[in-house]
């Protein structure tokens, strides 16, 4: 690839014109005295329309402009995980080191430590025939994650040459009979999906430890989920949330677009926080892209890409990746401004009009899929969406709607009324628990799908009568009805709330779900008999040990104690029953 | 560069002065116009290219004719930045409206301002108490903070920033803050009422005022907010201020912003709003926090007005999405003689839980602020319901819900303009004895042992 200079014809925010060179599409390029990031995305005559991934004030026309002659890509390697990049791969640790705490501009930082060695343990020999996403050896990356080197795609043959050892990124620790050296970074187009073999049917559940998407609306490993809300209904918590307990083996955080401080206590916190499984730092298994509202809009619309060329790459290893994206909508943004500002045409409500369609694409680069290399990996992703004024009709979110399998539908009512997570139950809805149902009745109880629809019939049930409640009040009912009403405030109360905040409450398994579903049934269950055996419904509510089962959930221990607990509410109703 | 002057105007389009045949001009340039009078207008290049170049003219149009002069300045925006900036009042652009003399630059600061590494950040963790209770128990505010307080119209909110402004203080420290007022647009009413109440109080002295009042230009507004957050983090990060910057009107300046793009026929958003306004606004707002390493912080005020209460209209909406949270003003508390009428449903401080609890505020300051929004959200509901059926149709539970929303409203949120009540006893523990007029089995929200410790009359001690 030939390099060749060229000049600025014209400079307008973000978009640069310019001329005198014949860049490809996509292709990388440096603008400026100060050498500026940029990619090209438009190609007019001899006029070439780059947007440059940093702030261009005071760049004048006339200014160079150099082709690179590559397409913006990310350095996947060992060393990806506990970063904390920008939304083009500079860690942002180095950028500080290099600039102060502001950003400043025209500072190049490599996205792996090209210096660290790291012990690369050959798993393929000399003598075997190897060919792309084939795993030639594994290097413990973090305490809990081994990273797994893999032949770059494209490349196949004869092992000539392998050695385990001390190595960095670059040196060659692999050399094929054709002369191929294979070191263990390799490079990928952000644009472009990473190949594997096929991609599977979901049907293995993504846990998280949250109760209403567990247990209501589950989420696969390999699924897609948008979490559309407006303003203050709780969308980051729940992202940070699934960051935080998700049984995926990688995650991947996207801040899109959000706010600073958010992006910190995100950074602040998670080296502190452990995995429930391993007992280690989630960091270890953490990889972060902060790329923050006021930081270059051109990085902001590249972070997406960044983020989910990095989660299939941990895919191709055979590992489940939980991609969480906050906000897809600062992205679509970004992709407005840039399109205004190279005066396209402009779609439904300024969006360009390739909008949905850059929508599919980055969805459907999840999924889970055999690799190249043979095994299972899965790509989840999870996309926060925020609609101007709370209104799921806009664009981004239709957009969004059309293509995801779970949507979880915040509501700004319950966030008010603090219930948090604010997920409304009568409009969410999940299309996986079909091919789900099996691994739950194998795993957990062979009644867990029918517990949850009886759980979520008793919601349904709610709001129609509160219906009715709104109009004559709830002493107008007959009592099974007026039950009926307590059972499913005891269903949002007990279980639907969940306090991200409170240690213990924070994260539910699958198990105590379910116990905590079924108690709440057993609750009914009883009442119903005492009633009819001439309780008072006053009563049977009123009962200190129905208080006790319900406050037990923010104290430890809880799951070894819930079943002593119910047993003790259960006779409490019964007495009821003596009483009168 | 400098010293070179054009006469080659070709068009004048709103505040939008188009030329061509220059020199190579910088993106974000500092331009100087000499009107054939003699009077000097600044503006700044928006758009450059070897054919054309646009600039804008922050004083507005009026006067410009083909012959005027324009000479580039071969810098971007930069400010003159010192300590001596503390107590002086600065017109829109940056010079003295006061009197007084120029500020001698300690720095000359670029005014668009870098963005803050975010992991060069510190979290935001140190509890303000403004002394106001609908704040501290429910919103509370923390240091690094920008929180805005959605207004509309004919609402107190001015009283409300000067409250906080008068109030706000770090439990258990002597670290004063220095206010950044910036006015753009506002009538000289509201300027002055501003002005007299810091000269009362005496903060004048230790405030920065950036002054662009109604019938100043338009365009000058969009660097007005840049220029104060220029001061406020020059005194905060170079200096280890405390820095309280409190903008008003946030609605003013997406007009002036709205009015730029129109002129520059740019593709509209909604309601005619440029689509990079989010963007714009967020190089604003994310100038807020605390950096690890120095001592200083700016936490934000921007007020904003509700165009027709309705908080989705964009620049609320934009604003909540980019602001840790929001204040609401409510026009039917503000009718019910309630003072602050602060709405704290729709209102948040999404800083908050990092701010209160054990060792910050109190230890049961989350539980009791969960169950004030909760009963005091289903006393409302019911206040609606109680419109058709009457109090009879209600159990007791709802009753007591009912009359809590009541007490909530009078006595909580009611407080005088220099009431300044602290956390523990002011507002905590008066949260308490209005909540003991519900049944403990009603508070759900309340960890038993916060009960046993806090209830004023079953509390086990």
């Amino acid at each position: 690839m030939s390099k060749e200079n060229g000049v600025i014809y014209r400079i307008s925010g973000p978009v640069v014109t310019a001329v005198g060179i014949s860049p490809r599409m996509y292709e990388v390029v440096r603008v400026g005295n100060e050498g500026l990031m940029g990619e090209v995305i438009e190609l007019h005559g001899d006029q070439s329309v780059i947007q440059v991934y940093e702030e261009t004030s005071g760049v004048r026309p006339g200014e160079p402009v150099v082709r690179t002659g590559q397409t913006l890509s990310v350095q996947l390697g060992p060393g990806l995980l506990t970063k904390i990049y920008d939304g083009i791969q500079r860690p942002l640790p180095e950028l500080e080191k290099t600039m102060g705490v502001f950003i400043k501009r025209g500072v190049d930082a490599d996205g792996l430590d090209l210096e660290k060695i790291w012990d690369f343990n050959a798993t393929s020999k000399k003598g075997d025939s190897v060919s792309s996403g084939d795993i030639l050896g594994t290097v413990q990356e973090t305490k809990t994650i081994e990273h797994k080197v893999m032949v770059p795609p494209g490349v196949s043959g004869k092992i000539k040459d392998i050695k385990s050892g001390d190595f960095n990124v670059t040196q060659t620790v692999c050399t094929l009979e054709d002369g191929t050296e294979i070191q263990m970074m390799q490079k990928w187009p952000v644009r472009t999906p990473r190949p594997f073999t096929k991609k599977h049917a979901p049907e293995v559940p993504l846990q998280t430890g949250q109760r209403i998407l567990d247990f209501l609306f589950p989420l696969a490993k390999g699924g897609t989920a948008g979490i559309p809300g407006p303003f203050g209904s709780g969308k980051t918590v729940t992202q940070q949330q699934l960051a935080k307990w998700s049984d995926a083996d990688i995650v991947v955080y996207i801040g899109c677009g959000e706010r600073g401080n958010e992006m910190t206590e995100v950074l602040d916190e998670f080296p502190h926080l452990m995995d429930p499984k391993t007992g280690e730092a989630l960091m270890n298994r953490t990889t972060m892209i902060a790329n923050t509202s006021n930081m270059p809009v051109a990085a902001r619309e590249a972070s997406v890409y960044t983020g989910i060329t990095i989660a299939e790459y941990f895919r191709d290893m055979g590992y489940d990746v939980a991609l969480m994206a906050d906000s897809t909508s600062r992205w679509a943004e970004a992709m407005r401004e840039i399109s205004s500002r190279l005066e396209e045409m402009p779609g439904e409500e300024g969006y360009p009009a390739y909008l949905s369609s850059r929508l599919a694409e980055f969805y459907e680069r999840a999924g889970r899929v055999e690799t190249l290399a043979g095994g299972d990996g899965s790509v989840s992703v999870i996309g926060a969406v925020s609609p101007p004024g709370g209104d799921i009709s806009e664009p981004v979110s239709q957009g969004t709607l059309r293509i995801v399998k779970v949507f979880w539908g915040l509501d700004a009512g319950l966030a008010r009324q603090r219930h948090f997570p604010a997920i409304n139950w009568l409009n969410s809805y999940s299309l996986y628990p079909p091919s789900l149902d099996q691994w739950y009745r194998d795993n957990i109880k062979s009644d867990f799908p029918e517990i949850r629809t009886e759980i979520s019939a008793l919601l349904q049930v709610e709001a129609e009568l509160q219906e009715i409640v709104q109009l004559v009040g709830s002493d107008a009912l007959p009592v099974d009805q007026q039950l009926t009403l307590e059972v499913a405030r005891m269903i949002r109360e007990f279980f639907l709330q969940q306090n991200a905040f409170h240690d213990v409450d924070t994260y539910s398994d699958l198990k105590l779900q379910y116990n905590m579903a079924k108690a709440i049934l057993s609750f009914q269950e009883e009442s119903k008999k005492a009633i009819a055996g001439g309780a008072a419904l006053e009563d049977v509510v009123n009962i200190p040990a129905r208080t006790d089962l319900m406050r037990g959930r923010f104290e430890s221990g809880y799951e070894d104690k819930i079943d002593e607990m119910l047993e003790a509410m259960n006779k409490q109703i019964a007495d009821t029953m003596e009483a009168n | 560069m400098t010293g070179k002057e054009y006469r080659t105007i070709t068009d004048v389009k709103g505040p939008l002065v188009f030329l061509n045949k220059t020199e190579p001009v910088a993106f974000g340039e500092i331009v100087e116009l000499r009107l054939t009078d003699g009077t000097l207008k600044n503006g700044q290049v928006l758009d450059t290219s070897d054919d054309q170049v646009i600039v804008q003219v922050f004083e507005g149009t009026a006067s410009i004719d083909k012959q005027t002069g324009i000479k580039f300045l071969g810098d971007v925006f930069k400010l003159p930045v010192s300590t001596d900036m503390i107590g002086r009042i600065l017109d829109g652009a940056g010079r003295p409206r006061d009197g007084g003399p120029a500020i001698v630059a300690d720095e000359m600061a670029d005014i668009i301002g870098a963005a803050i590494n975010p992991y060069s950040r510190q979290s935001p963790s140190s509890f303000i108490q403004t002394g106001i209770s609908a704040i501290d128990a429910c919103t509370s505010l923390v240091r690094g903070q920008k929180l805005p307080i959605f207004s509309a119209s004919g609402l107190p909110h001015n009283d409300i920033a000067l409250q906080i402004a008068r109030q706000a203080k770090l439990v258990g420290s002597d670290d004063d803050f220095v206010v950044v007022f910036c006015a753009m647009g506002i009538t000289a009413e509201e300027y002055n009422f501003f002005v007299h109440d810091l000269e009362r109080t005496g903060a004048l002295e230790n405030a920065c005022l950036f002054v662009n009042l109604a019938d100043d230009p338009a365009v000058e507004r969009l660097i007005t907010p840049r220029l104060a957050l220029t001061a406020a983090e020059y005194l905060a990060f170079e200096h280890d201020y405390h820095v309280l910057v409190i903008y008003t009107d946030m609605t003013n300046y997406c007009e002036s912003l709205r009015q730029i793009g129109a002129a520059r026929e740019e593709v509209p958003g909604r309601r005619g709003y440029p689509g990079y306004m989010y963007t714009d606004l967020a190089m604003l707002y994310e100038r807020a926090g605390l950096v690890k390493g120095k001592k200083g912080s700016i936490t934000q005020f921007p007020i904003l007005t509700m165009p027709g209460d309705d908080i989705t209209h964009p620049i609320p909406d934009l604003s909540g999405y980019i602001t840790e949270g929001q204040i609401v003003i409510s026009r039917e508390l503000h009718q019910k003689g309630i003072y602050p009428p602060i709405n704290v449903l729709p209102s948040l401080s999404r800083l908050m839980n990092a701010g209160i609890g054990d060792g910050k505020t109190r230890e049961d300051h989350k539980s009791v602020s969960d169950q004030l929004y909760a009963a005091y959200a289903q006393g409302r509901e019911l206040r609606g319901l109680v419109a058709i059926v009457g109090e009879d149709a209600l159990n007791e539970r709802d009753l007591q819900l009912l009359k809590f929303a009541d007490i909530f409203e009078n006595q909580f949120l009611r407080q005088s303009r220099d009431e300044d009540r602290s956390i523990g006893e002011g507002t905590l523990d008066y949260a308490w004895e209005l909540l003991s007029n519900i049944d403990t089995k009603y508070l759900v929200r309340l960890d038993q042992k916060w009960i046993d410790k806090y209830h004023p009359t079953e509390k086990k001690e």
